[in-house]
């Protein structure tokens, strides 16, 4: 028997929902078998917590007395640019800007300590932040220079607008050549000396729903420690890669761009932190309600690290290069185990997105929606899916012609 | 060549004699400062390490000692600040040693056993939020 969103919703209300997280759910459904189970369990959490590039804030600081126009000038926040180009007080602080006068790379590894996705942590723990503006001045918004501390409490609106998150599988990475490597994917020592994963595995949202079947636009979210909401799909987001029968990809498929009110949110799961020799980003936490509408729905909420499968990949040449190889196929099992096989070598492995994180925050949003906090939404449109989505491009690049 | 971490206490009445000068200058020896202050009531205290030949070693301590400067060697403690930790596992396969580990595979729960470590510090920067921190001791 078929549920509907409103029909879960009211046992929300009434305090008579059954949630389940998606790790519970294999038990379940492996004991009482799909159709009862169906029946019984009303919704499944899932959650991740791991770093995502792509994401950011925006925030309106206010206007001052005389008024200053910060688009067009140079805004700091504790030293790290954030993009001023929207109007005279919004600002955009993207999670990997770097501090203005960091080394970088210039002394190879670069420590990075510090950048957008610290500024955002800062924020949200509702410490004081530095704000510099130089502006070039108009008739309207005459005001040239500012610094001030700015406070979250105290901005007008503060916004989390993550364009790329939620990753439904990734690469696994490894070293081939004969020296340490510092990825996004943390530090990789040579010759096969370390893997390292970036997925919740059977607890990550997009893997719980492959083909987008309740997420989509509009679907209310857990992030970063508040509510928020799945805004469009995320840049990059590739559902036609290749697929295992149960759905799940074998590649980074689709992604998820969300968004939710800052000054609520938690630096519990919205954490800055730094990969050497890379830079700066954000770990986020995010938690997804599946609603479990039928039985199909529920089939693939039931999916567990062994039938999770990702591609080892080199990244001393193969990605860093776009060289299609990969070295292998490993399940989430084998990766969560503490080493896998490569090249008939045992490697080390480790996650740099956290599972116990992530199983925290799907225990979380499991207790908001028993306790009536958190109630589902319909989503207000699909997510691309195989059928409709373009082909994810790399860039075709064309020469630059003179003008004369 | 081999180095040797030191914490030197400078009574008041030394503070203003190039010690550390004559060390580098008479022994050979290359050193860094790790640590260096003076407390309120002029008492200086620095921590240094000391790099040269086993034996000028010796005898560059010897030297600190006959000065009236109090010496004892240094130990390192990490620590993992369980705060700042986002139980991500980055740590795991770099540590050496296993003292850094997975305590519990079906949570993936990262844990600690500080007698395992051997302050190697390999951990310390690929830690993504900065939650292992070198402590000094002596
Ligand atoms: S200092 Fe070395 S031995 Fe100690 S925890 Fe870190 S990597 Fe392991
Ligand atoms: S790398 Fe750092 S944050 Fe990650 S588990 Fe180890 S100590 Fe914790």
């Amino acid at each position: 028997m078929a549920k509907t969103i409103e029909e879960i919703n009211e046992k929300i209300k009434s305090g008579k929902v059954v949630v389940v997280t998606a790790e519970e759910i294999i038990d379940i459904v492996d004991k009482k078998g799909l159709e009862k189970a169906a029946q019984e369990v009303d919704v499944v959490t899932t959650g991740t917590f791991g770093p995502m590039c792509s994401s950011g804030a925006y925030f309106n600081f206010g206007h001052t007395k005389p008024k200053i126009k910060a688009g067009g000038g140079i805004a700091l926040l504790n030293n790290v640019p954030a993009y001023t180009g929207w109007a005279a007080v919004d600002l955009y602080i993207g999670a990997t800007a770097t501090a203005k006068d960091d080394p970088l790379n210039k002394i190879h590894p670069g420590e990075f300590a510090y950048g957008g996705g610290h500024v955002i942590e800062e924020l949200v723990s509702g410490k004081d932040v530095k704000l510099h503006v130089e502006a070039y001045g108009t008739d309207c918004y005459p005001r040239k220079h500012l610094d001030t501390l700015i406070n979250i409490k105290d901005l007008n609106e503060a916004v989390l607008f993550n364009s790329r998150n939620a990753y439904q599988n990734y690469n696994v990475a490894v070293n081939l050549s004969n020296k340490t490597i510092y990825t996004y994917l943390g530090t990789l020592k040579p010759n096969l000396g370390n893997a390292n994963y970036c997925s919740a595995g059977q607890l990550s949202p997009l893997l719980n729903d492959p083909f987008y079947k309740t997420i989509g636009i509009g679907t209310r979210i857990f992030l970063g420690g508040a509510e928020g909401y799945v805004a469009w799909q995320g840049t990059q987001h590739n559902p036609h890669a290749p697929r295992l029968d149960n759905g799940t990809p074998k590649r980074p498929a689709g992604t998820l761009a969300v968004i939710g009110d800052l000054k609520q949110m938690s630096p519990r799961y919205l954490k800055g932190v730094s990969f050497i020799g890379y830079g700066t980003t954000l770990a986020v936490g995010i938690g997804i309600p599946i609603p479990i509408l039928n039985e199909e729905i529920l089939k693939y909420t039931t999916v567990k690290d062994a039938e999770i499968t990702a591609a080892v990949v080199d990244y001393s040449d193969a990605y860093p290069n776009g060289k299609p190889e990969v070295l292998g196929e490993v399940n989430y099992e084998q990766l969560k185990s503490g080493s896998i096989e490569i090249k008939g070598k045992k490697v080390a492995t480790s996650g740099i997105s956290s599972y116990s994180r992530a199983l925290e925050i799907a225990n979380t949003l499991k207790d908001l929606i028993k306790k009536g906090t958190f109630s589902l939404t319909q989503k207000v449109a699909d997510l691309p899916s195989r059928d409709n989505a373009p082909k994810f491009k790399p860039l075709n690049e064309r020469p630059v012609k003179e003008e004369k | 060549m081999t180095s040797r971490k030191i914490v030197i206490n400078f009574p008041k009445d030394l503070i203003d004699r190039p010690i550390v000068y004559k060390l580098i200058k008479e022994y050979d020896l290359e050193f860094n400062i790790l640590k260096a202050s003076i407390t309120p009531d002029s008492e200086g205290i620095m921590v240094l390490e000391l790099m040269g030949d086993k034996k000028k070693i010796d005898d560059g301590i010897k030297y600190l000692k006959d000065q009236g400067v109090k010496i004892e060697s240094l130990s390192k403690d990490i620590k993992v600040n369980w705060d700042k930790c986002i139980q991500c596992g980055a740590c795991v396969s770099i540590c050496p040693t296993e003292a850094l580990y997975i305590s519990d595979r079906k949570t993936m729960k990262v844990d600690f056993d500080a007698e395992k470590c051997i302050a190697c510090e390999l951990c310390i920067r690929p830690c993504p939020p900065r939650a292992i921190e070198v402590h000094y001791t002596t």
